[in-house]
């Protein structure tokens, strides 16, 4: 029997370069003046699942995304690398989703894909460091979970055994497939596009059948009451963009006379010394 | 009816730091609900342990689940009782610690129990709220606040309709303090067979390796921290020298840690460490809300930028306008301790 392994991804604005422009005066996000990217522990998840792919004859690997249309460029990136296919999920009717939200959608997606043996994702995302959509999907789908997980050492047998960090260290763990791992950032780097997948996939766009398939929320029999806003429990009450109270500030330059001033200061003072 | 529950972490019987420190907060929140506080402790062989740490805290109630299929930590386990338990109890908050555990059964719980989940968030307090599409008002919610996006906003969530309102904090965040070590609290030894089933052991821990972390900067005196302004790892080759020399720890902002100067564990703001020094030393870091979240409580705030306007300035006693490796190795030289050999 082949392995069917299912990569759950995601593209988000790149919080990494944020810049003055990042908030409008209003205090909302300016979503326009970030790059939307590859969700950076997502490509790290679709990596250990090519290498999987290459250790095991036959293996497929299916992609997985909830968003904007354009989203769809994240699957195309996938495809370049060499993930076999792609769902994309994306409707109206998911805006506004928190993660669980979310992860009852994606469960519905993965229950119509059919329940791979395994499914990879991300630890989080970095638009919102929850790492909360894995394990909620898990839950949905009543499979066990291993989280943070940094290398994958043998899938055989019915089971797969990992090494994944804990607080101050590392564990090794045992667990039965089909199972749901997440996997951190730094757990390997990801293939560059292959030249080839690219000129193939280059002009795939989503469609109802194929290589790419787009799906709405009705195609997953997901129940609306569920989806998107009114489906999450979470709900925004405020959001601020903080001013730092200012402090009396003394304003010193370089120069070494100034600098030794502060530190002969410090140490009068008890700070340091 | 309607408690604030707790989910306390144990290592080899000592509660976990993050777990006291919830405590306090939970009996803050319970006193301003007027309800109960609720802890639960999970683990195998604490029976005994744990009681005498976790009353003190204002502990009305303590259930303790002690079983070895509890021990090590996986995932199903906890999840299951936790959330068999929240269907019995129906807490109106639950508290857990944004630790590897935490952020692994958090979200398994509010899942099974469809309710909202909040992640490292940095304030907790009570208020109402008004739902701006039904109209519909609720009292006395958890307002459960973080910084969201990368950490340039903070957003103040609300679960207006589900329970338990849940939501995980990092340790450091809250401040621990004793209730009274002679509060009066029934402890509970329920049997952990009626929670948790064989089918939800199937993950099984093989060995684990755990190191004393190789940095003590929750606790340090002094902290010099370096961002993506210190542009390399030798920059910070030259931070931890200044560390030294002040008998400091090193620390790093978010961005420093993703361009790779430094490794993850120096991280300091919302999904790092929080530090609380005499004296915080900031090189090249701008001072995004996510790193303010970490180190804002610190005394004394030097902040070495080139930018004469960087956010961290302004919660800055010093500001020094100039490049990081110009700046610190001449501080290095007026270190208590380094040689005088008088102003060139």
């Amino acid at each position: 029997m082949s392995l069917n392994i299912l990569v759950l991804v995601k593209q988000v604005p790149d919080t990494r370069c944020v810049g003055p422009d990042a908030m409008t005066p209003e205090g909302t996000v300016n979503r326009a003046a970030l790059p939307a990217i590859f969700n950076p522990d997502d490509l790290a998840a679709l990596e250990l699942a090519l290498r999987l792919k290459e250790e095991h004859e036959g293996a497929r690997i299916t992609v997985l995304t909830m968003g904007l249309p354009k989203a769809a460029e994240v699957l195309r990136e996938s495809l370049y690398r060499g993930a076999d296919d792609a769902v994309l999920l994306t409707d109206r009717a998911l805006g506004g989703a928190d993660t669980l939200a979310t992860s009852y959608a994606l469960a519905c997606a993965i229950r119509k894909i059919g329940t791979p043996d395994l499914i990879l994702c991300g630890r989080q995302a970095i638009d919102g460091d929850t790492a909360q959509v894995g394990p909620q999907v898990a839950e949905k789908l009543a499979l066990p979970q291993v989280t943070c997980v940094e290398r994958i050492e043998q899938l055989a047998d019915g089971r797969v055994s990992l090494v994944r960090r804990i607080d101050g260290g590392v564990e090794r763990v045992e667990a039965p497939v089909p199972c749901l791992l997440t996997i951190v950032g730094d757990a390997a780097k990801c293939r560059p596009c292959n030249a080839k997948l690219v000129l193939t996939h280059k002009h795939t766009e989503p469609a109802p059948d194929g290589v790419m398939r787009q799906w709405s929320a009705a195609d997953v029999e997901a129940d609306l009451e569920q989806c998107g806003l009114k489906g999450s429990p979470t709900k925004v009450k405020a959001v601020q963009n903080i001013v730092f109270k200012a402090k009396e500030s003394r304003r010193l330059t370089a120069d070494e006379a100034e600098l030794d001033g502060l530190m002969k200061e410090l140490i009068a003072n008890h700070i340091i010394g | 009816m309607n408690s604030v529950f707790v989910y306390c972490e144990t290592d080899k019987g000592q509660l976990a730091d993050v777990s006291f420190e919830l405590l306090t907060k939970g009996r803050i929140l319970a006193d301003r609900l007027a309800v109960n506080l609720e802890a639960v402790v999970a683990d195998s062989g604490v029976r005994g342990k744990v009681e005498k740490q976790i009353l003190p805290y204002g502990v009305d109630r303590l259930f303790v689940f002690d079983d070895p299929v509890l021990s090590p930590y996986t995932t199903q386990p906890h999840a299951a009782l936790l959330s068999r338990l929240f269907s019995e109890e129906q807490p109106q908050i639950c508290l857990m610690g944004a630790t590897t555990i935490g952020r692994d059964l958090g979200p398994r719980v509010s899942s099974a129990c469809t309710s909202g989940l909040t992640a490292d968030c940095t304030a907790l307090e009570i208020g109402d709220y008004t739902d701006p599409r039904t109209g519909n008002e609720y009292k006395d919610l958890l307002y459960q606040i973080r910084p969201a996006f990368g950490g340039n906003i903070v957003a103040t969530i609300v679960n207006p309709e589900h329970r338990p309102q849940m939501a995980t904090v990092r340790s450091g965040v809250m401040r621990a303090e004793v209730r009274d070590a002679d509060y009066k609290g029934e402890v509970a030894y329920p049997d952990v067979a009626r929670y948790v089933t064989a089918e939800d052991c199937v993950v099984r821990v093989l060995e684990r390796h755990v190191e004393q972390l190789p940095t003590n900067l929750k606790g340090a005196g002094v902290v010099v921290a370096g961002g993506y302004g210190v542009g390399s790892k030798e920059g910070f080759d030259l931070l931890r020298a200044l560390a030294k020399e002040l008998h400091g720890e090193v620390g790093a902002s978010r961005a420093a840690v993703d361009a790779g100067f430094c490794e993850p564990a120096l991280q300091i703001g919302q999904t790092g460490v929080t530090v609380r020094p005499k004296l915080y030393i900031a090189c090249g870091i701008s001072g995004a809300i996510q790193h303010v979240a970490g180190m804002k409580e610190s005394g004394i705030v030097v902040s070495i930028n080139t930018d004469p306007d960087a956010p961290i300035n302004a919660l800055a006693d010093y500001v020094i306008t100039g490049r990081v490796e110009d700046v610190v190795p001449k501080l290095l030289k007026k270190t208590p301790q380094a040689p005088r050999r008088g102003d060139v």
